[in-house]
């Protein structure tokens, strides 16, 4: 087998390790710490009752290992299980809002992605001159900033100050496409600023890494002109690393989209487990850090089978 | 004596003055940290310097309460995830074997989920309180100090003086902290710098979910969840806090530059 | 384009640059300070000295180049009779790849990992529009040719990753002869590779600049290698010229004190003296592997140092020499054999060696940079093993330091300066000071020197033996050179894949017959005469010939 395909493949294998060791987490994290989960979720005023009820409804009688391995068998079978709060289907109230998270982030990813390029060839172009500065500046300004606090701020400029956009980004299925684009205008723009300032900074260092090589010196001494010698010998070799550092910051926005979809009331997955974890509703809770993590892991996972495709010393093997 | 930048001074007088507030804030504040003492959303006055809140509490005096949550909170954690970090980071690249892979696997596994998202998961089945929160952020977080100590640790670990001590027979001990440590302090310090001001990030977010610091304590996050309403009406209440995150925020990356830049840079700083 | 007259002619060149040292203003330092040179057509100009002293920036400001902010501030460079200076960005871009070209020392950081070699190595061809892509790549197989690479016609489909350093060093040369320049500039272009490989590279070099009359810079350290290609030699020290003169002029006549401590630098001879007493060390059958790897890395190897006497260990890249001084310090446990050590045995292991075998084998590495720790000061390193294995402290402490001190020819005041502030060669010495402040019978000198310019070099090996005749210690040198091995061993032991091929006294291991091995590796090693690479050739050809 070739050594690429077997590389990829033990990645892939890895990574599903890794889920299935994250779910254990996750279940460890709620359904195994000190403390009576029970009491947690019901307060100091609960009556003992109402905790055995609750400890029966949970299943908290049954041992820890049994109840994971029930949980995960329902998991692959697509059952969820139900929410504590309204007994509703877990899976099928995330379907709908998995949804709308993912067109939100996708269309925070498109505009991002080519900007934080560009930005980064910018920066290495102007390498320490103003526009470098300029854009180091500012970036480091987003990045001292929580996600929430660009939120209301952009949400301030741009529906107080000037009444350009709604504050309030509850999209429907009776939205057209573009009344829907129009709707989620803040977020996007909140997204893609916190994501953007992280990958045009690692984008700009992996470009100057493969600037400064030898190779690109000795395409300068042959007399190459600089665009044949970005194009030609600088691009090739920095598709990879930009690439990775892409694949890794789409990762942030999975942690971003959390909070923004809090401060602009948008009914995405974000919104779901921020409620549901004040309401403490474990099961919810459960299939939610389940479901971010994996998206989480698959994006690394891309990144790192990226990277193996594009090294030429795993595709052309001595 | 290396001239110290503008941007470090201002990094150094405006996380001065947030440290100073927080540690003396009961005497600073004009008022009670949960006092009503004037009306809902009044405009800033010689009252109230900030204006109110929106039950009519003084915004300056919860700003100072709340300097004193954030920075303590964030403090107490970062020293925590420093810590651990750095001892279970160290311990790892010299001692290797089992002991290293078992502590890397189960890291990797922490760092396998975003932050934010296990800390939702844990804080969702317990009583949140500072305790709690310090403990939570602080372990989480000691994950990324793990890694960034035993990279370090492994980098100096292959250089030659540090197999010329094991040569020698110098125990562990020595090689850790006479050997291996003066060498990997200016990126810890940097790093140190970092977690600082991503603790404050995170236990803001927190409490502005609501799963922070709960009332009757407030901490800047907090603050700008109870006047985030007033926002649609042009009441920029919710702004204060905010742009005080930042600026301490922006504070600390100035000074955690300034001393990374030093550092690297005095005779016998790691690296050439 | 043909043109009567120099190809190169350098006037009154300087080269400078800005050094940015932190916490201080930046200031302005000077390379290359007032230099001037006339290179003939088809002529080869060796530019030799020792590092900083400004060959490589002269080499590069011939296509008006500089590294990392260097610059040209003064002078005129002037190639086939234009004033590259003046012709704006878009003439250098012209003259570069095409009559110009350069040879760096590290081919394979040179090469873009992501291209084929074929690929590369037409490229200023057809840039520059010399000729178009199937002559340019008929050139490019006739030069692989020349070259002596494998399987020339399909050699350019490989990636750089797929073939040898030497093969890169060689399509490296391929890649600058294939537009017809009229310059080439070598720049230190066999520096990093075997004696072995060395060898092969330069006969290559050496044929393709006569078959295609090109003009060449040729730059290097090495005075030897340079007497076998140049026809002239320029002796560079600090960024001036030292002295300027054909090669047979330079090597047998050398008019400079600089110059002659260069060209003498290499016929020291150190009389050998025979073991007097029982073996200090003994290897016995050692036999040893890496526990990744299923191949013995040391197969059964056995030698002997006796106390006083320095046994050279000397084998290329991957011979073992290396493995088997961790095998004797205890950091590869051998899997068979035993080691002897003051007359007891050796714990295989590190951790079951007692204080005093610890404190009487000592090691100096090669790169004296690393292996002292940069946060302390030159006192508290050589200060360490005096409190850890005899427990001075304070004033006695610091007066036994100052005593070897001054046995390493250094003076006062060195105790508390750091290591980022000494020389090359003071570093070095500041290392064996503290392998003698813990009175060893035994110190493992690996490649102590390799990484030193030739006159420090020498220095060294003089403070060693020196050193060896009043404290009596013996000294296992492990080295790669064998003007190194002439100048200090008493015995030497030729090691290749890992199993000692020879063994002896240094007259009978370097008197023949000699095995193959032996026989390649001396036969490889330049020799600083006008004429040896062609004796060279000639006898590898008659070798290749009769077979």
């Amino acid at each position: 087998m070739h050594p690429i395909v077997r590389l990829v493949l033990q990645r892939v294998g890895l990574g599903l390790v890794l889920l299935l060791a994250v779910s254990v987490l996750i279940f460890l994290g709620t359904e195994a710490l000190p403390g009576d989960v029970a009491q947690a979720i019901l307060g100091q005023s609960a009556t003992p009752e109402s905790l055995a009820n609750l400890r029966e409804q949970l299943g908290l009688n049954v041992p820890a290992t049994t109840r994971y391995f029930n949980w995960l068998w329902g998991i692959l079978h697509g059952d969820l299980g139900t929410s504590l709060t309204n007994g509703s289907d877990i899976a099928a109230d995330i379907g709908k809002r998995l949804g709308n998270t993912l067109f939100l982030a996708f269309w925070a990813a498109i505009i991002a992605v080519p900007l934080a390029i560009t930005l980064g060839l910018v920066a290495v172009r102007y390498r320490n001159r103003w526009p470098d500065r300029l854009i180091s500046g500012v970036t480091l300004a987003t990045i001292s900033l929580p996600e929430f606090v660009v939120g209301y701020i952009l949400m301030y400029l741009l529906t107080v100050k000037v009444q350009l956009f709604s504050p309030i980004a509850t999209i429907s299925d009776s939205m057209g496409l573009g009344e829907k684009l129009y709707t989620i205008a803040l977020p996007v723009m909140v997204l893609v600023l916190v994501v953007l300032a992280h990958m045009m900074r690692m984008t700009r260092a992996a470009i100057l890494n493969v600037m400064q090589s030898a190779y690109i010196e000795t395409a300068e001494l042959k007399g190459l002109r600089p665009f044949k010698i970005i194009s030609r010998h600088a691009f090739p070799n920095a598709i990879a690393p930009v690439v990775n550092v892409v694949m890794l910051n789409l990762a942030y926005l999975v942690v971003g989209v959390v909070v923004v979809e809090v401060v602009f009331v948008y009914p995405g997955m974000g919104q779901y487990l921020v409620d549901h974890v004040s309401k403490r509703d474990v099961p919810v809770v459960q299939a939610c850090g389940l479901i971010f993590a994996a998206v989480y892991i698959g994006l690394n996972i891309l990144a790192d089978v990226i990277s193996i495709l594009a090294n030429p010393r795993l595709r052309h093997p001595k | 004596m290396s001239r110290i930048p503008l941007s470090a001074l201002i990094g150094l007088f405006f996380t001065g003055t947030f440290f100073f507030v927080a540690i003396f804030a009961q005497w600073l504040a004009p008022y009670g940290l949960n006092e009503i003492a004037g009306d809902v959303w009044e405009e800033p006055s010689k009252t109230f310097l900030l204006g109110t809140d929106t039950v009519g509490r003084d915004l300056l005096s919860r700003m100072i309460y709340g300097a004193q949550v954030t920075i303590f909170i964030a403090t107490m954690a970062t020293a925590l995830s420093f810590i651990t970090g750095s001892i279970l980071g160290f311990s790892a690249a010299v001692i290797g074997g089992w002991y290293d892979q078992i502590l890397s696997r189960l890291v990797d596994l922490f760092m396998s989920i975003p932050s934010l998202i296990l800390a939702l998961v844990i804080l969702s089945v317990m009583q949140v309180s500072i305790p709690v929160l310090i403990v939570v952020m602080g372990l989480l977080d000691s994950t990324r100090v793990y890694r960034l100590a035993r990279a370090v640790a492994v980098d100096i670990a292959v250089m030659d003086y540090v197999e010329a001590a094991k040569l020698r027979g110098e125990g562990t001990g020595w090689i850790i902290f006479r050997e291996i440590l003066p060498n990997a302090l200016s990126p810890l310090v940097a790093e140190l710098g970092l977690r600082f001001i991503f603790a404050v990030l995170f236990v803001s977010t927190l409490s502005f979910l609501g799963l922070g610091v709960q009332p009757p304590l407030a901490d800047w996050g907090g603050i700008v969840k109870e006047n985030k309403d007033g926002l649609v009406y042009g009441i920029s209440a919710a702004l204060l806090p905010a742009f005080a995150i930042a600026a301490l925020a922006i504070s600390v990356n100035l000074v955690a530059d300034w001393v990374l830049n030093r550092t690297t840079s005095l005779k016998g700083g790691r690296g050439a | 384009m043909t043109v009567n007259g120099p190809v190169l002619h350098m006037i009154n060149i300087k080269i400078g640059a800005t050094a940015y040292p932190p916490g201080e203003r930046p200031r302005d330092v000077t390379l290359v300070d007032g230099v001037s040179l006339t290179l003939a057509r088809g002529k080869v100009l060796g530019l030799i000295g020792e590092s900083g002293a400004g060959k490589s920036t002269i080499g590069l400001a011939s296509m008006a180049y500089g590294r990392g902010g260097v610059r040209l501030t003064g002078g005129e460079v002037i190639v086939n009779g234009r004033d590259i200076l003046k012709g704006g960005t878009a003439g250098l871009r012209a003259l570069r790849g095409r009559e110009v070209t350069y040879v760096s020392q590290s081919a394979a950081a040179s090469f873009n990992p992501a291209k084929r070699l074929m690929e590369q190595v037409i490229e200023s061809c057809l840039t520059h529009g010399v000729m178009d892509r199937a002559a340019a790549e008929k050139r490019a197989v006739t030069l692989f040719r020349k070259l002596g690479l494998p399987n020339p016609e399909t050699f350019g489909d490989r990636y750089p990753h797929q073939v040898s350093g030497g093969q890169l060093q060689r399509a490296m040369t391929a890649m600058a002869l294939c537009p017809k320049p009229d310059l080439v500039v070598f720049d230190e272009p066999t520096t990093a590779l075997d004696v072995t490989t060395q060898i092969d590279v330069l006969m290559a070099i050496k044929e393709a600049i006569r078959d295609t009359g090109v003009a060449a810079l040729y730059i290097t350290h090495d005075l030897a290698v340079v007497a076998q290609v140049s026809d002239e030699i320029m002796v560079l020290r600090n960024g001036k010229t030292v002295e300027w003169g054909t090669t047979d002029q330079i090597i047998n006549a050398p008019r400079e004190p600089y110059t002659q401590a260069l060209v003498s630098v290499r016929s020291h001879e150190h009389p050998e003296k025979p073991p007097a007493a029982e073996p200090v060390l003994t290897v016995e059958a050692v036999t040893a592997r890496y526990r990744s790897v299923p191949i013995d890395v040391l197969k059964n190897v056995s030698v002997e140092i006796a106390p006083g006497r320095t046994l050279a260990v000397v084998g290329e890249s991957g011979s073992g020499k290396s493995t088997l001084a961790r095998a004797i310090t205890g950091l590869l446990p051998p899997s068979r054999g035993r080691i002897r050590f003051a007359g007891r045995p050796l714990s295989a292991d590190l951790a079951g060696r007692t204080k005093d075998d610890l404190r009487e084998l000592q090691m100096i590495y090669q790169m004296a940079d690393v292996a002292m720790n940069p946060r302390q000061t030159v006192g508290t390193i050589i200060g360490r093993p005096l409190e850890f294995y005899f427990e001075l402290r304070g004033a006695e402490r610091d007066k036994r330091v100052q005593e070897l001190l001054d046995q390493i020819e250094m003076g006062k005041g060195f105790a508390d300066r750091y290591p980022a502030e000494l020389s090359g060669g003071q570093k070095q010495r500041v290392c064996i000071a503290r392998s003698l402040a813990a009175k060893p019978r035994l110190i493992i000198c690996d490649e102590v020197t390799s990484a030193l310019d030739p006159l420090v070099a020498e220095g060294i090996l003089k403070l060693l033996l020196d050193l060896q005749a009043q404290e009596n210690v013996a000294y296992l040198f492990i080295t790669h050179d064998l003007a190194t091995v002439r100048a200090i061993a008493d015995s030497i032991a030729v090691m290749y894949k890992g199993e000692v091929v020879r063994y002896g006294l240094k007259s009978d291991v370097l008197a023949p017959p000699f095995d193959n091995y032996t026989d390649l590796l001396l036969s490889s090693v330049p020799e600083m005469r006008l004429g040896w690479l062609e004796e060279v050739i000639a006898h590898r050809k008659m070798e290749s010939a009769g077979n």
